[in-house]
Parts: structure tokens; C-alpha cells; sequence
């Protein structure tokens, strides 16, 4: 363990909130997405958080621990199970044969607050990377 | 009469720093965590882990296998700290226990407390400095 270590999980927390970024992106960009069944509908992408120390949480010791049982990274991405929205739209050229289309079922205030709780996540791990190299720049300076 | 010894003159100061750098990768590893779902927050004894490390003075200790071996006085710096689970204020409904600003909190008051035991060991050093130069 060492202040090195910081740093890596600090990275690994900001990448992991890019992805939650990304993943709301899409889900933004695609919140008007037709599609003329329900199954080919987009649905909104979620990314699943893990701790990368689950299995070493067990023996609850740090001792022996590589820098890579700690952290946190991105077990799955998974598609929300929300219903779709069905639309009565008979002119749409994706319409099915009842005249339906089917739009995303993507809530943009959902993803609102989703990308700003992101964006707050991603501001701590930086403010995190910053405490620790100012205490890594002061090691530098020991005897001076 | 010993003569001058790291070991005598650091005082607990190089120990409180090594575990200040440990913590401050526990508290991170919170921060990081703190919307994973299921995730318990963990932190340790700071108080306890010192007096561990204190008292564990041969965990360093070289094994001489030959009697020309100089014999190791570092002390304990892989003393084991044992990580223990925060009890949260308000339990939240993902199982994760990351209370994001009580670790903030505490984290930028490790980095704190990190900088005196800094100074206090930077002080030492120039005691020593002072000692050697005469002067």
C-alpha cells in the first residue's frame, strides 16, 4: 500500500463514471429513436458498478493485497427494464402493421440527474488525485 | 548509550506516516466505491494500528543466516492493520454504506493530519542535520 495506490483507484473511479457518462449520452441521444417493434426499441444503458475487492474483503486485511484488489470497475451494462413507449403514428414509415411505433423508453430527467450525479462523482475522484499529489509532493521535498 | 539510531530519533512519527498513507488508499477505495451497489465502507483503528505498529518492532527483522549478517533494527512498517466495516448513519436502500462526504471529510483530514506527522518527521531530520553539522 502506498500513496501510489491512491492514484489508481482514483483513475479507475474516474473512468468507471466516464462510462456512466457515455452510457447517459447514448441514452440522451437516442431518447427520440423509433423502431417498429418493441423488442427492437432502444432501451436506456445502465452500467453496473463492482468493487474490485469483493473477494478480498473476505480476509478484511490489506496485507498482501495488490494494488489490483483494490478499486472499483464496471461489472456489466445492462438495458432498462422500463416498458417502452408505444405510439399510434400510421404515416410513420417504421410504423408496424396496426400503425404503432415504438419509442425509446429513455426518461430524460432520469438521465438529467444521472449525468450530473456522474459529473459530481467524477469532480471527487479528481479532488482525491489532488490531495494525494500534494501530500506525494511534500514526501519529495522531506530533508529539505 | 545508544548512538544515533533512525529508529530512536524518528520516533513514532515514520510509523504515523506509513499508516496515514494506508488510510488514505482505504478512504480512497470508499470514495471510489461510493455507488457501487452492495459496497460496505471500511476504515481502521488509526489509534490501535499505531500501537500495533509501535509494539510490533521486529516485523521487519531480517533473518541472518551467517554470523557476519549485520543484525536489523527496523521496525515494524508491514505490521498488519485489520480494516473494520462503518456502521452508516442512514442505511441506504443498495446495500452500499459510502457516506460520500463523511469520507470526504475524513479524507482530506488524513491528508491533514498526514502533513503534521510529515512536519514532525521533517523536524526530526533536521534535528539530526543540526547534530551532525555542529552548528
Amino acid at each position: 500500500m502506498s500513496l501510489g495506490n491512491v492514484f489508481d483507484i482514483a483513475a479507475m473511479g474516474m473512468s468507471v463514471q466516464t462510462i456512466r457518462l457515455n452510457t447517459t449520452a447514448s441514452n440522451m441521444a437516442n431518447a427520440e429513436t423509433s423502431a417498429s417493434s418493441e423488442a427492437e426499441a432502444y432501451k436506456a444503458l445502465r452500467p453496473v458498478f463492482v468493487s474490485s475487492n469483493e473477494k478480498n474483503a473476505a480476509n478484511g486485511s490489506l496485507n498482501g493485497s495488490s494494488p489490483a484488489d483494490f478499486g472499483v470497475m464496471v461489472r456489466e451494462i445492462v438495458e432498462s427494464q422500463a416498458p417502452v413507449n408505444k405510439a399510434y403514428e400510421p404515416n410513420n414509415p417504421q410504423a408496424n402493421e396496426e400503425g404503432y411505433v415504438f419509442y425509446s423508453n429513455v426518461n430524460s430527467i432520469e438521465e438529467m440527474a444521472d449525468m450530473i450525479s456522474a459529473s459530481r462523482s467524477f469532480q471527487m475522484n479528481v479532488e482525491m488525485m489532488n490531495t494525494t499529489k500534494s501530500m506525494m509532493q511534500r514526501l519529495l521535498s522531506m530533508g529539505q | 548509550m545508544t548512538a544515533i539510531n533512525f529508529a530512536n530519533a524518528l520516533g513514532v512519527h515514520e510509523r504515523a506516516l506509513h499508516l496515514r498513507t494506508e488510510r488514505s488508499a482505504v478512504l480512497a477505495n470508499n470514495l471510489a466505491n461510493s455507488e457501487t451497489p452492495g459496497y460496505k465502507a471500511r476504515d481502521f483503528d488509526f489509534r490501535a494500528a499505531l500501537q500495533a505498529a509501535k509494539s510490533d518492532k521486529n516485523a521487519m527483522n531480517m533473518s541472518r543466516t551467517h554470523k557476519g549478517h549485520i543484525i536489523s533494527t527496523a521496525k515494524g512498517q508491514g505490521a498488519s492493520v485489520e480494516l473494520s466495516y462503518r456502521v452508516p448513519l442512514q442505511a441506504s436502500i443498495d446495500g452500499n454504506t459510502v457516506d460520500a462526504q463523511m469520507e470526504s471529510a475524513a479524507f482530506a483530514r488524513n491528508a491533514l493530519e498526514f502533513g503534521s506527522s510529515f512536519r514532525f518527521l521533517n523536524g526530526r531530520f533536521a534535528s539530526l542535520g543540526k547534530a551532525i553539522s555542529g552548528n
